[in-house]
């Protein structure tokens, strides 16, 4: 038992996948917030995002950059996995709902329709660029910038950290304060009344997807970049699904709950390796989502489902 | 009748022979196979306050729901000015000049009085400070309330809101559906002053209610829907004192 001994040697790698996961999992509460859907498909557009900025970077970046030039290359890699995240979850939708949106299906059908995408888009990845790991050009050589109480904090976990925070801040100002935010938020509440308002309500689930796209998108590189160092076809399942957990702990469909379901899981779960052993730190995410679930239904910042409708 | 007659008849306050504004010609609605509007007919003036009674399961939030372009009409046409607007979808039905108080309220509930003022007026760019201004100089209640979530106001100021919320897309015509639905006496007097107001200012009102008293009071011309169809037609005076209206909608002789 050297949890306490080390408390800031778990916590700080639990507060760096915790922050990745509350960027991943605002993607999901976003879009079931506008259309009452759990996107499946999320994981993959954290995957694409974690291919596409790697593509970029093995073939523009320099052999391991140093100083300003790990700066600019860390940017770069950030827009080229928010840009592939967000084409790749713009398509989802217009692929794989809107055309069952317009027939009014089902919600099911909306679920068997997310997971094919789902197979499909890992599929071709693993198609493209094989199915064994590729590991992401090195960007920094991973050195320990200062120290807390003794633990090394590594310049990749400041920039995860850093770059996700900024992410949510920028996140929660758009939806807070922008005209865009405010129609979407409508649609969330009560879509077919936005639309009275004159609010186009294909164009904001579009907007919708993009702007999750582009958190998603930028967590894959930044996966790759500083956590995984590779990118593989099946890489998202995981993330994914434990973001998606990251949601429902926060209260699905509210955006500051899922970022706070996210860095909570994520630190859960690295406090709890020295305590059962990093083969149980799954377990121990789902173990609390369903501890928490049982005594609050709706999540840690839920209230949707309480509010009749 | 000259011009001058004419002329002399609108200044007195009358508005039927005022432009059509909105017309419904044999508008037949369907929800599959069963036939919610039998072809109805409905005019509404430039100007008027016209209010189309129904017990539930009429078809009056039907009509509405059809002229917003929430609900495709199989048969027949709705049109605004003389042109069709059925097919227009609704939120480009609202750009036409077509506000609607939903039945319900539907306020946004997690959003402040403000905020939901502010999507009333989402079809502009910004918030026209002077509609702002009008809206909460008609309903100070709310002006007391703009910081407070929608969701935690009384049935009453929700109804305000809405009505509020309608007027911020600046419309030529405003639905209401049902103002009056679960309110107390007092407030739905309020209510039926401030539309009385609204329509004074210049907007024409299609008013849905099953308050047939209040809404005929309120109301230059009614129509009552009965089962999809319109059984009758009349000025608001007229159907006020018609016997078969008292009877069915206001309560009196029963059986």
């Amino acid at each position: 038992m050297n949890l306490f001994h080390n408390f800031w040697d778990y916590f700080i790698p639990g507060l760096t996948t915790g922050s990745m996961y509350a960027v991943i999992a605002i993607g999901y509460t976003l879009v079931y917030g506008v259309l009452q859907l759990i996107n499946f498909a999320h994981s993959e557009v954290f995957m694409m995002g974690g291919f596409g900025s790697l593509v970029v970077l093995s073939e523009l970046a320099p052999q391991s950059p140093h100083g300003f030039t790990s700066v600019v290359w860390v940017i770069v890699g950030m827009i080229a996995g928010a840009l592939v995240g967000a084409l790749t979850a713009f398509g989802l939708e217009k692929a794989a709902y809107k055309p069952l949106r317009k027939r009014n299906a089902p919600k099911l059908v909306f679920l068997i329709s997310a997971i094919g995408a789902s197979f499909f888009l890992y599929n071709l990845a693993g198609k493209l660029w094989g199915r064994n790991p590729v590991p992401m050009p090195e960007l920094y050589t991973n050195g320990e910038v200062f120290s807390v109480f003794g633990t090394p904090v590594k310049i990749t976990q400041l920039i995860i950290i850093g770059s996700a925070v900024a992410m949510m801040i920028g996140l929660d100002l758009v939806v807070n304060r922008t005209k865009m935010g405010a129609g979407i938020r409508a649609v969330a509440q009560d879509a077919e009344t936005a639309g009275l308002m004159g609010v186009d309500i294909d164009k904001i689930i579009s907007r919708t997807f993009i702007i999750g796209g582009l958190l998603g998108g930028a967590a894959g590189f930044l996966y790759g970049f500083g956590i995984s160092g590779q990118v593989w076809f099946t890489v998202g399942f995981l993330p994914g699904i434990k973001a998606f957990a990251a949601a429902v702990l926060g209260g699905i469909g509210n955006i500051r709950g899922a970022m706070l379901g996210g860095l909570l899981l994520g630190i859960v779960e690295n406090l709890s390796s020295p305590l059962f052993g990093t083969q149980w730190i799954d377990v121990t995410a789902f173990v609390v989502l369903i501890l928490v679930l049982m005594f609050r239904p709706t999540g840690i910042m839920g209230e949707r489902l309480g509010r009749s409708a | 009748m000259t011009e001058a007659a004419n002329f002399e008849k609108e200044t007195a306050g009358s508005v039927t022979e005022a432009p059509a504004m909105l017309e419904l010609v044999d508008l037949q609605v369907f929800y599959g196979a069963i036939q919610a509007l039998k072809g109805i007919n409905v005019t509404v003036r430039q100007g008027e306050v016209v209010a189309l009674l129904g017990a539930n399961g009429a078809g009056k939030t039907t009509t509405l729901r059809t002229i917003s372009g929430l609900l495709q009409p199989r048969h027949g046409e709705v049109r605004l000015g003389g042109e069709r607007i059925d097919g227009v979808p609704s939120h480009k039905v609202v750009e036409l000049g077509i506000g609607q108080s939903p039945e319900g309220r539907r306020v946004f509930p997690v959003m402040t009085v403000l905020e939901n003022l502010e999507m009333g007026a989402y079809r502009f760019k910004g918030v026209p400070k002077d509609d702002l201004e009008r809206v909460l100089d008609l309903f100070p209640r709310l002006a007391e309330r703009r910081t407070q979530l929608a969701g935690t106001l009384s049935g009453g100021e929700q109804q305000m809101l809405a009505i509020g919320r309608a007027l911020m897309g600046r419309p030529n015509l405003l639905l209401l559906d049902e103002p009056s639905m679960g309110l107390a006496p007092l407030i739905v007097q309020q209510i039926f002053e401030i539309i009385k107001e609204i329509n004074d200012q210049g907007t024409t009102v299609l008013l849905v209610e099953q308050n047939a008293s209040q809404a005929l009071q309120l109301a230059d011309r009614g129509y009552v829907l009965e089962t999809g169809a319109i059984v009758m037609e009349d000025d608001a005076s007229a159907l006020l004192s018609d016997p078969r209206v008292r009877a069915a909608y206001l309560g009196e002789g029963a059986a």
